[in-house]
């Protein structure tokens, strides 16, 4: 099953304040694509439209299914969940007082990834090992490394055609935030998977991903391949500090 | 426990309360018995939106008495037999519980009890107000002199009542393990992530308010006829509110046992002190008891025994190594 994600021309905003205007971004099956940007620029809310928790003002936000259109705009979360995009909430969002093994089934809510189960649950252990050894652990109790591999895991359980990741840098130590984010690298190397990943720790994310968009104050201000947007000058500027 | 031993003990605790029509004939026991189900059925009810969801409904008491006032309208207008009201109560009820969901669907938290609370003040007004069903000054009802089979009606009331209590109790049993009970527990822990895992929070949270209405107005429907006599005072009892909601606290929220033990516990021990002491007392009691098990053992009893069991496993472990 083939799958893209193209958002044509978003505009989003809370109340009277608008933070997305006019962004577009495509992504496409087997890639990892990243989305680059400091606090306050539009990222989260971004990954919120496309999860249908933020409701675009104008714009389009559609899946390319095998050559059919499947727009997102106007669906629920729910929804959008059924369709095979999930998401792994910035700061985790675990269920803190659940074990971990609770927490992976609720991942697998949807109808038909009840039926894969106990396969996904085993695939779940298999990459994350750790999770096997702590399953029956409250979830709140883990340290913050496991608990991104566990938010991870979690999201992997509904099977997704698309894996969106927002910002899984935040609260972590360096030495953790590497250790994530190879872990993502090596999912998706073994399992093909499509991903989103908002981040804005740049030398980071440019380790696993295929292309890259610069959102400065709600704009795609940039978009190129990994190695152009090494090279690029706003990112020179805003993050390398050259 | 598997469902094979849960029916073995729900149908066991069925045949006991038959046998002990046959053999006990004080009828104080089936008044007090039949006050303690009861409150088996209403903790239940409260806790699959209170314990389970997180939800907290101050409510009790509006549910309750809308399952007594439908028993009550059917006895004035058709002489219903006892079956009809227990399902018109609960059905009533649970759309009131329907509604109340759809109502309060975007408020949260304190906001959500505060209108449960509205809800219960708005509702005995209009009973207060209402001729029909007797107004403020209430309505005496005449129960039929014998039931078939128990020849007592105290004692009949008193066995529907168990049966009331173990439907209540399978209900929440079974919730407890199926999808619908990780999705509220879900809303519970963190009612957005739930949201953005896929979980269906705003159907679920209405099947929560429904079954929880249903199951408050199933309790009420019986009591027109216990009490012969009903007034809007009495069935929007405080007691109502407050006992609904510490039973489950006490006994833990977490799990179907939790309210059992709770209003086992605390129904009898109110009905003890309503003896002894005074009937004034009940209140007290209750607001004691609770205030003891927020501080001591805020997972309830059935936490407190886990967290010993958790603690006495791992010293095994250790001297076993």
């Amino acid at each position: 099953m083939a799958n893209r994600l193209v958002v044509r021309n978003v505009e989003a905003g809370y109340g009277a304040v608008r933070v997305l205007h006019g962004v577009s971004i495509e992504v496409n099956d087997g890639e990892t694509v990243v989305l680059l940007g400091t606090n306050g620029n539009g990222k989260s809310t971004l990954i919120n439209c496309v999860m249908g928790v933020v409701r675009p003002e104008r714009g389009e936000i559609y899946l390319e299914r095998d050559g059919q259109r499947i727009d997102l705009v106007g669906r629920t979360p729910e929804e959008i969940v059924h369709l095979g995009v999930t998401l792994v909430p910035e700061g985790r969002r675990l269920f803190p007082k659940l074990t971990v093994e609770e927490n992976l089934l609720l991942g697998a809510f949807r109808a038909d990834a009840r039926r894969d189960i106990a396969k996904n649950l085993e695939f779940c252990f298999e990459a994350f090992p750790v999770l096997r050894e702590r399953k029956r652990q409250l979830a709140g109790s883990m340290s913050g490394g496991e608990q991104q591999m566990l938010a991870i895991g979690r999201a992997l359980m509904a099977t997704p055609a698309i894996l969106l990741v927002d910002e899984p840098s935040v609260g972590l130590a360096p030495v953790l935030v590497s250790r994530v984010i190879a872990k993502i690298r090596e999912l998706k190397e073994r399992y093909h998977l499509t991903v989103l990943m908002a981040e804005q720790n740049f030398n980071q994310a440019v380790k696993i991903a295929d292309r890259g968009y610069v959102i400065v104050h709600g704009q795609i201000a940039f978009e190129g391949r990994t190695k152009d947007l090494t090279e690029h000058e706003l990112v020179k500027k805003f993050y390398l500090g050259v | 426990m598997g469902a094979r031993s849960f029916g073995a003990v729900a149908l066991a605790v069925v045949v006991a309360g038959l046998a002990v029509t046959r053999v006990l004939d004080n009828q104080y026991y089936y008044f007090a018995g039949y006050v303690v189900l009861q409150y088996v059925v209403l903790a239940t009810a409260w806790n699959i939106l209170g314990g389970y969801t997180g939800y907290v409904n101050f409510g009790t008491p509006a549910f309750f008495a809308l399952g007594a006032y439908t028993a009550v309208v059917l006895i004035q207008s058709l002489k219903a037999p006892l079956a009809i009201q227990l399902v018109a109560g609960a059905i009533i009820s649970g759309l009131l519980g329907l509604a109340l969901g759809y109502l309060t669907l975007r408020l949260r938290g304190v906001f959500f009890s505060i209108a449960t609370l509205a809800l219960a003040v708005v509702l005995q007004t209009m009973f207060i107000n209402w001729e029909y069903t007797g107004g403020a000054r209430g309505i005496t009802l005449v129960r039929p002199a014998s039931a078939p089979l128990f020849g007592n009606y105290v004692q009949f009331l008193f066995v529907v009542m168990l049966g009331l209590a173990v439907l209540a109790v399978a209900t929440a049993w079974w919730i407890e393990r199926s999808w619908i009970g990780r999705g509220l527990t879900a809303i519970r822990d963190n009612e957005e992530a739930a949201e953005c895992m896929g979980v269906p929070t705003l159907r679920l949270k209405l099947v929560a308010t429904t079954v929880s209405g249903v199951l408050m107005g199933l309790a009420g429907a019986p009591f027109p006829y216990y009490v012969t006599f009903v007034e809007p005072t009495s069935v929007f009892d405080l007691n109502y509110a407050v006992n609904s909601l510490a039973m489950p606290m006490i006994g833990g929220s977490t799990t179907w046992i939790g309210p059992v033990i709770g209003a086992v516990l605390l129904g009898t021990a109110q009905q003890i002190a309503t003896v002894t002491i005074s009937s004034a007392l009940n209140l007290l009691l209750v607001g004691l008891i609770l205030v003891a098990f927020v501080i001591l053992a805020p997972e309830g009893i059935v936490g407190l025994v886990q967290r010993l069991a958790r603690r006495s496993g791992e010293r095994t472990r250790r001297s076993g190594v």
